[in-house]
């Protein structure tokens, strides 16, 4: 008995030390860089995580076909290292330690989520690697002096920013009155401050200011407030659940608002959960396939989405063409520094002014994007009952005029 | 601290009507817990996940273009057979242990149902829209969305159907043996094994009903099972065991105290009252309950 344990202990030490030593390998090898990404493949945000992953394949296997990446005289190729985190901050962080030092990854992609990326930026910090990072757009990632976290998208306080300037211009530049409702996590909170400043600066006044909790799925109580105070803008924050819910409630109890602006309608799916209840809403988006930005890999946002659907079968959220674009980033920084030294990889990161189809790059020195607005598109219904997001605004990029004020329940 | 709704009269009778169509609902959740509660002994923390499920159910048959209101025949039926396995399956091997032991063993069913569903149906957040329309009182200032009155109005007929069948049918009265006596039961000739097995059917068809109607009103979500089984734990608390009627009540109770809570203290304090409510709650029985307990040994 004791023979066999002893065995049984040997073999698996064996065993272990050779799993992890097949693993360990530095950041580029041969011919190929690898990065590292934790993403949420499972849990609550398993479905844009898979966006996300989708984004960053699909870049990849563009720029290794288009060539790859030179440097220093040699092409290499992309290759990606996924762990799934389990829509799990204390998990992201694990495993990005487990990416850093045990796998050798030199270079890190961005998570999911803005809490994920926040618990992951310290990490990536601590061992100066730097990581490019897709989808974290809350504001406190920028403000805490990160200098190896670089965010290709607009940050979470101008998402519906352009929302009340807009707003305020149709009610010919006098404040409006604003009713909002968001959840309480970090990036709602942080799309809320952005509204308070809005305000602030216009001239608004903020006259119903509710949270959501986590749980949401019921707002009829700031609805019947909203129905009592008659607020000129509603503005509803609370990821895909505060979408669907916010729709759902609104055409239920005919609540008339001449304009009702709300983050997450792409990813809620909103025409095709709710059809025609959902017309006239506003949504806040980074990117929208009709923006007409350029790059020489997937060319412009159409062509972006026709590939995407070929390879994938749906159209890609804003999720995916700004993980995408965060491939381009890493290439045309490598390139730029034309070695591997992470610190020199930093300095031309933090240089990169880039279009790419997704927007213009160009990074503040807290890391986020300064060069891209938001979009803001609006649900617009045809007879038929089929429903598209057309941009409304900013006016340079608008493919349809914005309709305002949303007609009454009662005329539709 | 916002008293809006004391101020305005219509908002008061807003609430009060919102708060006692959810509550209904609520009941109709609690009802199968009290059940299980009373004959098993079994403190089902999986409730909320078997009501999502049910959910679900109806949500597919949306997809596929059946009426979700249909959900409210078929999921029960589903579920029923759910029920069953699990009982067959884990429920049948905790039974004569203690509370302890079946609570971790549910609370383990609870975050086996969450991940399955998460992996078989995604994480999205989804609905059934029933196209129900809306019910508009005194002047257009109170609106009551059809479907929330549909939900109450299902919820009562099976509530009614459950009462009458556990008082009518030789099942009914075989569990309510059970409940009151299992060992006399046995000896009398109830087939107990095959009681546990039915009640726990019972209440997953129970809990499926719930969800159908959950989808229609409300959302969807693999993980927003827990506040609908902290809430139908609490109703059962509140009203005691084996009083049907206290459930009713309670469940429309506590529908009301949240939709006064939301008001006053703001949605965000939603949920987070309930729990308050029920921690007070729990306090103030385990009093009550002390006198009354017996140990076996």
């Amino acid at each position: 008995m004791k023979i066999k344990n002893i065995l049984i202990t040997f073999v698996s030490a064996i065993a272990l030390l050779f799993s992890t030593s097949v693993v360990s390998f530095a950041k580029v090898v041969g011919d190929k860089i690898i990065l590292g990404a934790a993403i949420s493949l499972t849990g609550k945000y398993s479905s844009n995580g898979v966006h996300t992953q989708n984004g960053y394949n699909m870049a990849v296997d563009r720029i290794n076909s288009m060539g790859g990446v030179k440097v220093g005289g040699k092409t290499y190729k992309f290759d990606i290292i996924y762990y799934d985190d389990e829509s799990n901050p204390k998990r992201a962080a694990q495993l990005a330690e487990r990416l850093i030092s045990q796998d050798k990854v030199e270079f890190m992609l961005g998570p999911y989520s803005s809490g994920l990326t926040k618990a992951i930026a310290p990490v990536t910090e601590k061992y100066g690697v730097p990581m490019v990072e897709a989808n974290g757009a809350s504001r406190s990632l920028f403000t805490k002096g990160y200098k190896y976290l670089f965010a290709v998208l607009a940050p979470a306080n101008l998402y519906l920013d352009v929302a009340i300037r807009t707003a305020v211009e149709l009610n010919g530049g006098k404040g409006v009155r604003i009713a909002q409702a968001f959840e309480q996590d970090a990036f709602s909170q942080d799309v809320r401050l952005g509204i308070l400043d809005a305000a602030k600066e216009t001239g608004s006044e903020i006259i119903i200011d509710d949270k959501l909790p986590k749980e949401l799925n019921d707002m009829a109580a700031t609805l019947v407030k909203v129905k009592q105070m008659k607020p000129d803008v509603l503005v509803v924050s609370g990821h895909t659940k505060g979408a669907l819910t916010a729709i759902r409630q609104i055409s239920e109890m005919k609540v008339d608002v001449p304009m009702l602006a709300m983050t997450h309608c792409d990813a809620a799916k909103l025409s095709k959960q709710h059809g025609k209840n959902s017309q006239y809403a506003l949504c806040a988006s980074q990117w929208h396939k009709t923006l007409t930005y350029k790059d020489d890999y997937f060319k412009d946002g159409m062509t972006y989405a026709a590939d995407f659907e070929k390879e994938f079968g749906y159209d890609p959220p804003y999720q995916s063409a700004e993980s995408s674009a965060a491939l381009l980033v890493f290439k045309d920084a490598f390139e730029r520094a034309n070695t591997f030294d992470q610190k020199k990889v930093r300095d031309a990161l933090a240089a990169t002014n880039m279009q790419t189809f997704y927007g213009n790059i160009k990074f503040a020195p807290g890391g986020q994007n300064v060069d891209k607005p938001m979009v803001l598109f609006q649900v617009m219904c045809d007879d038929a009952g089929k429903c598209e997001n057309k941009v409304v605004a900013p006016l340079k990029w608008a493919s349809a005029e914005l309709i305002h004020p949303v007609p009454k329940w009662s005329e539709r | 601290m916002d008293f809006l709704v004391f101020q305005y009269p219509m908002i008061t009778i807003q609430a009060c009507l919102d708060g006692l169509l959810l509550g209904i609902l609520f009941a109709l959740i609690a009802y199968g817990m009290a059940l299980q509660w009373g004959v098993m002994n079994i403190i089902n923390i999986a409730q909320g996940d078997l009501v999502i499920l049910g959910g679900y159910i109806a949500y597919f048959m949306y997809l596929y273009g059946i009426h979700p209101a249909w959900g409210v025949i078929v999921s029960p039926i589903i579920m029923y057979f759910v029920g069953i396995a699990i009982y067959k399956l884990v429920i049948n091997k905790v039974v004569d242990r203690d509370l302890f032991i079946s609570i971790l063993a549910t609370f383990g069913i609870s975050i086996l149902f969450m991940q399955l569903m998460n992996f078989a149906f995604g994480a999205d957040v989804v609905l059934a829209n029933s196209g129900y329309g809306t019910t508009m009182l005194f002047d257009n200032n109170v609106v009551l969305p059809n479907s929330k009155i549909f939900s109450a109005f299902i919820s009562i007929i099976f509530a009614i159907c459950l009462v009458v069948y556990m008082k009518r049918s030789k099942l009914g009265r075989a569990i309510r043996a059970t409940a009151q006596n299992a060992r006399a039961a046995k000896i009398l000739g109830v087939d107990t094994e095959k009681v546990y097995a039915a009640t726990f059917g019972i209440n997953a068809a129970l809990c499926g009903v719930a969800g159908a109607l959950i989808s229609i009103t409300f959302t969807i979500h693999p993980y927003m099972g827990l506040p609908y089984t902290i809430r139908s734990f609490m109703i059962v608390i509140v009203a005691g065991l084996g009083n049907l009627p206290g459930v009713a009540m309670s469940g429309m109770g506590l529908g009301i105290f949240e939709e006064f809570a939301d008001y006053i203290l703001g949605t965000e304090f939603r949920i987070g009252s309930v729990f308050l409510l029920l921690v007070l709650i729990l306090v103030y029985r385990r009093f009550k309950l002390s006198r009354k307990r017996e140990y076996l040994k």
